[in-house]
């Protein structure tokens, strides 16, 4: 199960002289349970500062977060998360990154092992178990951070712009993978992108933020068949709606 | 860095050889006095000397037990200090003024409170290299703590590490062990340092620093000169067998980084 509501959330940070900027205020939405939702927005518009709510690293000013009806407060392997950045334990193989949250649960070595060797394959990395990650390119660092966060077998999965840094045809494939992976695990995911092509091509929703401070401007149906095409005429046309919404959002 | 050309390997050998060849000569031909400058082969006759009575071994062992009680305890009081401040903001506010205050004292002007508390013993020649050796290991896992990176800190927490203690130990501690071994290094070449000076100035009856006085107040240069070079050599040997270990064994990780 993995049953977002987030309520009424507003954050805003302390600036020096006493000003603060407001960089949510009142957000308000649901993802089901099982459901793809990806927030776009323009840039500073609080998409990070969520999701660090939602996964328990801040705490919001206000309003609050239930996960399957309990309040969230901290963080919980229940709700796993891909940085933005590269994130992989420079100092742990790919194979000690991957059972890290298992080791952290107690789990005996041999079993956790044999849990991070599956998913190694299902992202086809496993001949890589012995590498570090400055071994790796951009592409299967995240790779392997998506499935670290994959084995601790989380409800839902926080994802900020994951594929931000890897170039064009790399990012296809891996939102591609991505999608396999969400539809054999049928967990929830919330993935923050810039990308209204990623958005369209990989969500069930899209909820599309204001600038600063950032509210849920809309939440859009996407309601395009699966395996979806990147090029057919209702995706093209669900993109330029998104892109007059964004551009309304940037004057 | 694969196995080098024979060519390039002869520089060093040469540069060597021929430095030995004009020590000798200037020894023998321009200074022509054993006290003032021995010559190489008269340190070579005093190494095999020494070798012969077997006092090399005793002073060798003695040297390394006052350096290995200095470096040890250093390390057992240094890293976790470090730790404490690096993790704890209210300990490193705490211990840092305290800190400031004692590290200018240079080493050595602890010898007469060395022999006070702990008298002419191997523990008082250990303190004396403790003293020297803990603070750069103090330092360096201090800032090693202070530097890792934030996103390490929160991965490892929405991965289920969540206490202090376990995210000191898997991740801020492995993140800072490059900087801990640099400190290390520091504190072995500074305790090796003190170790010497301590054993001259009587805070030792044994061992290789203090043979280096004995031996200049009976006017045996030569047997100075061995016991410097043992000490020069032995001091390179353990920072490069340390050395060695950690970017071996335990800094793999970090090929990837330009250091
Ligand atoms: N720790 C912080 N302290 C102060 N201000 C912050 C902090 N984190 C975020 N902010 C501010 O909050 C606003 C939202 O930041 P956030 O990182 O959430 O934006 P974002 O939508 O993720 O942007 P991007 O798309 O560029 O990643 C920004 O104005 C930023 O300056
Ligand atoms: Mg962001």
């Amino acid at each position: 199960m993995g049953r977002l509501v987030i309520e009424n959330v507003g954050q805003s940070f302390e600036k020096d002289r006493g000003e603060a900027t407001d960089a949510l205020r009142d957000v308000n939405f649901e993802v089901k349970d099982g459901e793809f939702v990806c927030i776009i927005g323009p840039s500073g518009c609080g998409k990070t500062t969520l999701l660090r709510i939602v996964a328990g690293l801040d705490r919001a000013d206000s309003g609050r977060i239930l996960l399957d009806g309990e309040t969230i407060n901290s963080p919980d392997p229940r709700r796993g998360m891909v940085f933005q950045e590269y994130s992989l334990f420079p100092w742990r193989t790919v194979m000690d990154n991957v059972t890290f949250g298992l080791d952290m649960s107690g789990m005996d070595r041999k079993e956790s092992r044999k849990i991070a060797e599956e998913y190694l394959r299902l992202v086809g990395l496993e001949q890589f178990r012995d590498s570090y990650p400055y071994e790796l390119s951009g592409g299967m660092r995240q790779r392997i951070a998506i499935v670290r966060a994959l084995a601790n077998d989380p409800a839902v999965l926080l994802m900020d712009e994951p594929f931000g840094s890897l170039d064009a045809q790399t990012r296809n494939k891996l939102q591609q993978e991505l999608l396999q992976i969400w539809e054999s695990k049928k967990i929830t995911i919330l993935f923050v992108t810039h990308s209204v092509d990623e958005a369209v091509y990989l969500s069930d929703r899209i909820a599309v933020m204001t600038s600063r401070p950032g509210r849920i401007k809309e939440m859009v149906d996407v309601d395009l068949s699966r395996p979806r095409d990147r090029t057919s005429t209702s995706a093209n046309k669900l993109r330029n709606r998104l892109l007059n919404m964004l551009a309304e959002e940037n004057k | 860095m694969k196995t080098k050309p024979v060519s390039k390997k002869g520089i060093e050998i040469i540069s060597l050889v021929t430095a030995i060849i004009i020590w000798q000569l200037i020894a023998d031909f321009v200074i022509g006095n054993t006290f003032i400058l021995p010559s190489f082969t008269d340190v070579v006759y005093a190494f095999i000397k020494i070798i012969e009575k077997g006092v090399l071994f005793t002073d060798l062992s003695i040297s390394l037990l006052h350096f290995g009680i200095g470096i040890i305890s250093a390390l057992v009081i240094g890293v976790p200090t470090g730790i404490a401040m690096g993790w704890f903001h209210n300990a490193d506010r705490a211990a840092d003024p305290l800190i400031e205050i004692v590290r200018p004292i240079p080493p050595l002007a602890w010898i007469p409170f060395a022999i006070v508390w702990f008298g002419l013993t191997h523990i008082s020649a250990g303190f004396v290299v403790f003293v020297g050796a803990v603070f750069p290991i103090i330092i360096n896992t201090l800032t090693g703590f202070k530097s890792v990176s934030k996103v390490y800190v929160e991965a490892g927490k929405v991965l289920g590490c969540m206490k202090s203690t376990s995210l000191i130990r898997y991740i801020a501690l492995p993140y800072s062990l490059p900087s801990i071994a640099a400190g290390i290094r520091i504190a072995m070449g500074v305790g090796w340092m003190c170790l010497v000076a301590a054993e001259m100035f009587g805070v030792s009856k044994n061992g290789l620093g203090y043979k280096i006085w004995w031996h200049y107040y009976l006017h045996q240069m030569d047997f100075v000169l061995v016991y410097m070079l043992i000490l020069g050599f032995l001091g390179l040997l353990i920072d490069r067998v340390f050395r060695w270990y950690v970017d071996g064994k335990l800094l793999k990780w970090r090929k990837g980084v330009v250091v």
